[in-house]
């Protein structure tokens, strides 16, 4: 009996405690690597000056844990703002009310306008539930030394590639690297195997568990893939590596491509010669679409502070501030009117994604988890073992109809 | 309550004999030095087992509704080849993580002599079971990498290709198993080198005597003096096989492609990264199980020999 009393008596008091810190807002940041943890320091020191009446309070989580850490706040004592991606990653949230609608923070700052690009990734039946604040392109970075070597030019579409590929080869170079042993490299190469051979809205439908696994159109994606197996142009063991380690090859000189997001460019030496081109095409009569997976933040339905909150989200939307975050972060703004880095790498995927007939976000962001899991298990499998197809497509067709019941 | 409590404990005493006030306290004392840890060990084992047992009835994806689904997750269970494949690679553990236990008392043997410097020596080999899991994990990849590890130099002096070790399904079971077996014979040894401590010089003398030595001596005489040893190291090393987890997920993830997988780390991946807690639960109580048949076989054992 008096331990309940106790127990109550500490709630009321923890309560009345946090009623009075009203102006205090609590964030929840996945940004902790040195680099964006420095440039999101930055941002949050500016919106306090701005904004002397809030005080801000920072937690900082590794950004694996936090994937998991966020589902226990969300439904228990959330913080006021929470990281997290648009698309499905979101909309998981949203369809358990988990997260606050902010359609009046994208109407009070003509924001329709501005982040016309990420505007469907950030919707659910018609109303917003957060503001992008950085996004990055995906594609091939490659040794343009080794290029120029063999006297080889950017591939436009997928025979030039496969060329590109032959001669890299026959003169002893790994044409790709990748590590799949975190699995979600493959992914990337099968999200735009799949975007160029069957474009976004198969796609789409593919990821919401619309479509078999066993579809023909799927398998057309898994064999313009087994041709580069085939070929062997892949980087032999590459299951015992991570993404990382994966780019030694291309760093010394034994490899030549690399597909991956923007996060990879600052691993490129002082001095030394790499460049970038899109994805090739495969097939001329569909679009030219990206991954550009977004990162956000977004305010907990539970949140304590929703109207310092607001405030935060319309100040990260500005373009400014995008424009100072993004250089920081060494990726793009998704706000329209700002600037983005001046590096080669920035100014060519800027291009590219204003030019793009429409993004994705990333296969473990625009599918289910649990399906994503699999999935990846299977891309990898298939890139080692291509003769397994048929068995790893019906095991996914296993799970899309187990988990999109 | 307390006064419930008492006049409870009196009226059972008081039917077995008359007692006086000092020798009830003292049937009852007892039971209140092992109140706080009962109530301890009820709230946070006993309950959480009944708990997640309940839970692997559902599918929950840890935050939305729960649904009823009965065996639903067992049924799965039995279909799903990830679980096949996991609970193989368990017995796999079981079977050749026991290689610990006669190399631990090989190397105890061999380090069970008066020379100079031998406890240096002793400390050196017992290094391993200081070090964290996760330590011994990253040095075993680093050990097995195709590009740059120490393994594949080794084999390329023999003229070997590269064999990528964790990354082939047949090979990375036992890849990490060996990495395993590294810490696991440094602790068996050092309950080895304990026990060869505690030996009985007469009996070895009269041993002696009357013309054992060489394996004689060892396997009719010294082995099963070393037997508590023994035993204690194979308990030791069944629990570590039946929970190998972190190795598992530094060294491989569970992968290529789930190869490698326990149903530890199978049970981890689901409900932390699939977002399915009943069908993690229900992996948990399948190990639980198999834990039971194992603890069952111990407290029995255990129990026979206290009777004598």
């Amino acid at each position: 009996m008096t331990l309940k009393k106790l127990l109550a008596a500490t709630a009321v008091s923890t309560l009345m405690m946090t009623g009075a810190q009203a102006g205090t807002l609590v964030i929840n940041s996945n940004q902790s690597d040195p680099a964006p943890k420095a440039a999101w320091g930055e941002l949050i020191a500016d919106f306090e000056a701005a904004n002397p009446d809030i005080d801000v309070q920072v937690n900082e989580y590794d950004h694996e844990g936090y994937k998991s850490a966020i589902r226990n706040w969300l439904v228990t004592s959330p913080p006021d703002i929470v990281f997290w991606f648009a698309g499905n990653r979101m909309k998981y949230f949203v369809d358990r009310g988990l997260l606050e609608p902010v359609t009046d923070v994208w109407e009070n700052n003509n924001m329709y306008q501005n982040f016309g690009s990420t505007r469907a990734s950030m919707t659910v039946d018609d109303e917003q539930y957060g503001v992008p604040a950085t996004y990055y392109q995906w594609g091939m970075y490659y040794n343009a030394d080794i290029f120029e070597q063999y006297g080889l030019e950017e591939p436009q579409t997928w025979e030039e590639f496969i060329e590109v590929c032959e001669t890299l080869k026959a003169n002893g170079v790994t044409p790709i690297t990748i590590g799949t042993k975190f699995l979600w490299t493959a992914a990337g190469w099968f999200d735009y195997l799949n975007l160029r051979t069957n474009g976004l809205d198969f796609h789409i439908d593919l990821m919401d568990g619309k479509v078999p696994y066993t579809d023909e159109r799927v398998r057309q994606t898994f064999a313009n893939w087994r041709e580069l197996i085939d070929g062997g142009y892949f980087l032999e063991n590459h299951a015992s590596y991570s993404w990382q380690e994966a780019q030694a090859p291309l760093l010394n000189g034994d490899a030549a491509m690399y597909l991956m997001g923007n996060f990879l460019t600052p691993s490129f030496p002082e001095g030394s010669n790499y460049d970038f081109f899109q994805f090739p095409q495969i097939d001329p009569s569909v679009g030219m679409f990206e991954d550009a997976p977004t990162d956000t933040v977004h305010i907990p339905s539970r949140a304590k502070n929703k109207a310092d909150a607001k405030r935060f989200l319309a100040y990260v939307a500005q373009a400014d501030v995008q424009t100072q975050l993004n250089l920081g972060l060494n990726q793009l703004p998704p706000n329209a009117q700002a600037e983005a880095g001046d590096n080669k790498f920035l100014v060519q995927g800027l291009e590219m994604l204003s030019e793009a007939d429409g993004t994705a976000q990333f296969y473990d962001r625009d599918t289910d988890p649990a399906m994503a899991k699999e999935g990846m298990k299977g891309f990898q499998e298939f890139m080692v073992n291509p003769d397994r197809l048929d068995r790893i497509l019906e095991n996914l067709e296993k799970v899309r109809q187990r988990v999109f019941r | 309550m307390t006064t419930q409590l008492k006049t409870n404990a009196l009226s059972a005493v008081a039917k077995a004999q008359r007692p006086t006030a000092a020798s009830r306290w003292h049937t009852l004392t007892p039971y209140l030095f092992l109140l706080p840890a009962l109530a301890l060990f009820a709230v946070y084992v006993i309950a959480p087992i009944f708990q997640s047992i309940w839970i692997s009835f559902f599918e929950w994806d840890g935050i939305g509704d729960k649904t009823f689904i009965g065996l639903g997750n067992y049924a799965e269970l039995l279909e799903d080849p990830q679980f096949w494949t996991s609970l193989w690679n368990n017995v796999l553990w079981l079977v050749f993580f026991m290689l610990a236990v006669p190399i631990g008392l090989g190397v105890a043997l061999f380090l069970n002599q008066q020379v100079l410097g031998i406890r240096a020596v002793k400390s050196l080999f017992f290094f391993p079971f200081v070090i964290s899991q996760v330590i011994v994990g990253v040095v075993f990849s680093w050990f097995y990498d195709p590009s740059y590890g120490l393994l594949q130099r080794f084999l390329g002096f023999f003229g070997v290709d590269p064999i990528p070790i964790l990354a082939s399904e047949t090979l990375v079971t036992y890849g990490i198993i060996a990495a395993g077996l590294w810490p696991q014979i440094a602790y068996t040894m050092i309950l080895y080198l304990t026990g060869l401590n505690n030996l009985n010089p007469d009996q070895i003398e009269a041993a002696r005597m009357d013309g054992a030595h060489g394996w004689t001596m060892l396997w009719k005489v010294i082995i099963p003096q070393l037997r508590p040893a023994t035993f204690i190291a194979m308990v030791v090393t069944v629990i570590g096989a039946l929970r190998s987890f972190d190795l598992v997920a530094t060294m491989t993830s569970g992968g290529p492609w789930g190869s490698s997988s326990v149903l530890a780390f199978f049970m981890y991946e689901q409900a932390i990264f699939s977002y399915r807690m009943g069908y993690g639960a229900a992996i948990a109580t399948v190990l639980f199980l198999i834990m039971l048949v194992y603890i069952g076989f111990f407290l029995w054992r255990m129990l026979r020999a206290e009777r004598g």
